[in-house]
């Protein structure tokens, strides 16, 4: 007895509120099958729905109506039906739009890796590399822009902009006063804040942390490391401002940068405030809890702690199969 | 980005105030942001382009933020975000209107008023570029002068002469 | 002459005047509405009448006016569509300039049946002479007593506003519409929810084009079932058709839904034949959106039927050899057009029209332009054909809203039909930078059915 509604994702079955996006659906079964999110941020209000890769196909409406949808449906923006039926790696369309979409935002993307903060913990380069192919057929000038100063401890490199807005619904939601927005149309598109303005606000740090790119990025923290090098500890202290609660980046036994907590889909668990972020930077600050865990999908966790095993799919056959080899590995171990 | 070294503070006339608060009345109470588009049409009718001075004015007008007001004018075409020539000639140059010769039209403009698109002529009368689609397919070829937006239809290289003759001679 | 219903007394001088328009039989339906109907009735005999929107999509007008929620306490909204910029229409333009009051008293009747207090006109920026000509038209129907309050003495209270664009194809999307009418960027949203749950400044909303609102008078006026009664099967009344491109005598004609392309392009009552004795290459049926058909394939539908100007007869054969009547902006290509630099136009309005909200339609479009232009220029791979053909389907169906469709059809439609024409522009460089393509055999009689599947 209970009002919630069961929806079934590439064959697995989970039961959950009604009005859950199927996206958080699919998070709550958690493994391959969550589709990945660029623009979606689940603490940001109406996020979503912009960066097309969380496509997926409603093979069955609901119970009710049991007709599937005509179009790939966003799945970061569609509510659960009782009894919908979602494919997302099992639909060779869905795979298919998705690669489609990560080449298109590929196009315009400078894929300076190498001299970008952003790499190790970027959410396009996880995205390409499931997604994506070796080449691009796009052979086309790319769309450039200089990189601006948002402030003096904030950088935007919009030509690696995305687009996903989630700076700008943070600006409305946990800042007091929005400075920056996205000006001009299509693809010449930009974030800026038109004219010369600092972003000088408390909490304008937390762009940085949503920032799925490397269009935002900590400038006290520029060229300092590659973060795969750096050690991430769980740490809070007592801040006026905020919950205080975030992650120290290490090497040796210096911090680097302070971050919000982000979990295994990449988003935090409380934003925080400029003074924790920027200005608290000594051990003796903080209060240390212990290693924090990153997802092991990230090249950060490499070799740094312990393998996970692959969390899913007990059920679905067509998956078991199709992940194989890490099933052997992971029963090894 | 535009670096704007000196910000100078405007201030609208009456008239133009009354104007925008007649605006604002035709939208329920607290959605005085709806006015932002015909308020920002008043503005350029007035000034001949949106200066940021004149779009903090009219942020401050409607208790809106800047940027909202910025976000909106750099997205929609009609408005300059530059000073232009005090007629500025905006030509089709969509599909249909090309069939009937609108290139040649505005390759003939370029060449009758000497500036290429975009760009001001010396006595600061007139500026002209291609627009997108007017809706006026069937009168092609056409183009528009803000801003009354007064149409001219089915262009010959004659009638544009003849066009930009009169307006040069008007006062 | 076939039957008008709107364009009707178009020739009546002062025809844009309240006085003349009264005196021609206009505000009868406001009457009779208001009068002697309820606003269920007015929605039922809508329903009736088969009206379907004429703005592109051609969904039910009816059925959408049921959609309509109507919370207790809640403002409902009637929005008049009127961002007209579909290359090849300008159907809404001609109206709004030569007899506004029909909208008008459409836009009456339309609010009375949703029960919306206050309605707005979105007029395009572009339109400011419409505008003006619009704003003289509602103080003076409202002079007249038929809008503000208690209008004809029935209790009911109508306020209606113009409101102007600025300049953005994407405004015609309906969400995109409302965002603009709140003051915002014209960016679509994510539905659901639907305008009709939660449209303007979040409250149920009816977003509908102006020849569809203008289409309520004569049904009100003759009855949904004599409405019905023009037209061809489920493309019922009559539809304005916006006819520009190489033709003799180019303009706005009322054409009763199914009448034969052929006789609308050659006959002197309605374009009177291609200009300057040109044969037709091709013809884009419902605006620039709607997929490109070769000659021989606008005149006859694939089975040798007839083509027929109705939403069915035009999409017969789907995609791979109809098209789609759109919003009626009827675009006559002549032997001496190139097929390429026409869709690079194309491919160029949608490039400088996309929102920039969602990738596919943002990178997109900016790609297939740019592919294009290069084939236009005189140094395309063959290969870029298929990758044209790729890019677009990976916009097709994966947008916000159906620009990216838009942006897509014209594209894989041109490149179905044309494709001798691409490769000959790959081919033949230099040549395809001085003389045109021609008409080829894109006006011979169709082959049978098996052939064409295979030239596809």
């Amino acid at each position: 007895m209970s009002d919630k509604v069961k929806v079934t994702i590439d064959g697995i079955t989970v039961e959950v509120e009604p009005g859950t996006r199927i996206l958080n659906a699919a998070r709550q079964i958690g493994g391959d099958i969550v589709p990945p999110a660029m623009c979606y941020y689940s603490k940001l209000e109406g996020s979503g729905g912009k960066c097309r890769t969380c496509l997926v196909k409603v093979s069955k409406g609901s119970e009710k109506d049991p007709r599937p949808m005509p179009k790939l449906v966003a799945s970061c923006r569609t509510g659960v039906m009782d009894g919908m039926e979602v494919q997302n790696i099992t639909s060779p369309e869905v795979i298919e739009a998705r690669k489609g979409v990560v080449e298109i935002l590929l196009i315009n993307h400078p894929l300076d890796c190498p001299i970008c903060d952003q790499a190790g913990e970027c959410h396009l380069q996880d995205l390409s590399f499931e997604h994506g192919v070796g080449n691009s057929r796009y052979e086309f000038v790319r769309r450039t822009f200089e990189k601006i100063d948002l402030g003096d401890k904030i950088q935007l490199h919009m030509t690696r902009c995305i687009l996903c807005y989630r700076c700008v619904y943070v600006a409305n939601q946990i800042t007091d006063n929005r400075l920056h927005g996205i000006l001009g149309r299509g693809d010449a598109s930009e974030i800026s804040t038109y004219i010369e303005k600092a972003i000088d606000n408390d909490f304008s740090g937390n762009v940085i942390d949503v920032c799925p790119v490397g269009a935002l990025t900590d400038k006290t923290f520029r060229f300092k490391n590659r973060v795969w090098f750096t050690k991430p500890v769980d740490a809070h202290r007592d801040c006026p401002s905020c919950k205080g609660k975030v992650t120290l980046w290490y090497k040796g036994d210096e911090v680097l940068r302070v971050t919000g907590r982000k979990d295994q889909f990449g988003e935090v668990e409380d934003f925080i405030c400029n003074t924790c972020r920027f200005e608290t930077k000594n051990t003796s600050s903080w209060v240390i809890e212990g290693p924090r865990q990153i997802s092991k999908t990230s090249v950060i966790s490499a070799n740094h702690y312990e393998y996970t095993p692959l969390p899913v799919i007990k059920e679905n056959k067509k998956l078991i199969d199709a992940n194989k080899v890490e099933f052997e590995r992971a029963s090894k171990i | 980005m535009l670096s704007v070294t000196e910000h100078k503070e405007i201030e609208f006339s009456s008239e133009l105030v009354k104007q925008f608060d007649e605006i604002v009345t035709r939208y329920p109470q607290g959605k005085q942001k709806s006015a932002l588009l015909p308020v920002l049409h008043l503005v350029q009718a007035e000034y001949g382009w949106v200066s940021p001075e004149a779009m903090d004015k009219v942020a401050d007008y409607l208790q809106i933020k800047p940027i909202e007001v910025y976000e909106v004018a750099t997205f929609y075409t009609m408005f300059f975000l530059r000073p232009q020539g005090k007629y500025v000639l905006e030509v089709c140059r969509t599909g249909p209107c090309c069939l009937v010769g609108a290139e040649k039209i505005m390759a003939h403009i370029e060449k009758t008023l000497g500036v290429k698109e975009g760009e001001i002529t010396q006595d600061g009368m007139f500026s002209w570029r291609g627009v997108e689609c007017l809706a006026a397919c069937g009168m092609a070829p056409v183009l528009q002068i803000g801003p009354e937006y007064t149409f001219y239809e089915n262009l010959t290289e004659e009638s544009v002469d003849k066009l930009i003759e009169t307006l040069r001679n008007k006062l | 002459m076939a039957r008008k219903l709107l364009l009707e007394n178009i020739n009546v001088p002062g025809i844009h005047s309240f006085d003349v328009y009264r005196q021609n039989g206009g505000y009868r339906s406001v009457e009779k509405a208001l009068k002697t109907m309820t606003p269920e009735a007015v929605v039922e005999e809508v329903k009736t009448s088969g009206l379907r929107g004429r703005g592109g999509a051609g969904f039910p007008t009816g059925m959408k006016w049921s959609f309509l929620a109507k919370p207790e306490g809640r403002e409902r909204y009637l929005v008049c569509n009127a961002d007209e910029s579909e290359p090849g229409t300008f159907k809404d333009r001609y109206l709004m300039t030569h007899i506004p009051h029909l909208l008008i008293e459409g836009m009456i009747v339309a609010s009375f049946a949703l029960g919306a207090k206050t309605s707005y006109i979105y007029v395009r920026g572009e339109m400011m002479p419409q505008i003006r000509i619009l704003e003289r038209a509602i103080a003076e129907a409202k002079n007249a007593g038929f809008l503000g309050k208690n209008i004809l003495g029935s209790g009911y209270d109508l306020e209606l506003y113009v409101h102007p664009g600025g300049g953005a194809y994407i405004c015609g999307e309906e969400t995109a519409l409302i965002e603009s009418l709140e003051g915002k960027r014209g960016n679509p949203r994510i539905k659901p929810p639907f305008p009709a749950i939660s449209g303007v400044w979040a409250c149920p909303t009816v977003v509908n084009n102006v020849e569809t609102i203008a289409a309520v008078v004569p049904i009100i006026n003759d009855g949904g079932e004599g409405y019905a009664q023009v037209g061809i099967g489920r493309s019922t009344g009559t539809k304005l058709i916006s006819a520009s491109g190489n033709l003799n005598k180019p303009g706005v004609y009322e054409i009763e839904l199914g009448l034969p392309v052929e006789e609308f392009i050659y006959s002197d009552e309605y374009c009177g034949g291609i200009a300057n004795g040109k044969k037709l290459k091709a013809v884009v049926a419902g605006g620039s959106s709607v997929p490109i058909l070769p000659a021989n394939l606008i005149l006859n539908t694939i089975n040798g039927q007839p083509r027929l100007m109705s939403y069915e007869s035009l999409a017969d054969g789907g995609f791979q050899t109809g098209s789609m009547l759109g919003s009626g902006g009827f675009i006559a290509f002549d032997e001496d057009q190139c097929i390429v630099r026409n869709t690079w136009n194309f491919s160029r309005f949608y490039h400088h029209e996309s929102c920039g909200q969602c990738s596919p339609c943002r990178e997109g479009t900016g790609w297939m332009e740019k592919v294009l232009h290069r084939l236009e220029y005189g140094h395309g791979k063959m290969s870029d054909i298929d990758l044209l053909v790729d890019v677009s389907k990976k916009i097709e169906g994966n947008t916000i809203c159906p620009l990216g469709d838009a942006a897509a059809w014209p594209v894989a439609s041109a490149i179905r039909h044309f494709r001798d024409e691409f490769e000959w522009h790959v081919t033949h460089p230099k040549e395809a930078l001085e003389r045109n393509y021609g008409i080829a055999n894109y006006a011979n009689p169709l082959p049978k059915f098996e052939e064409v599947v295979g030239q596809n």
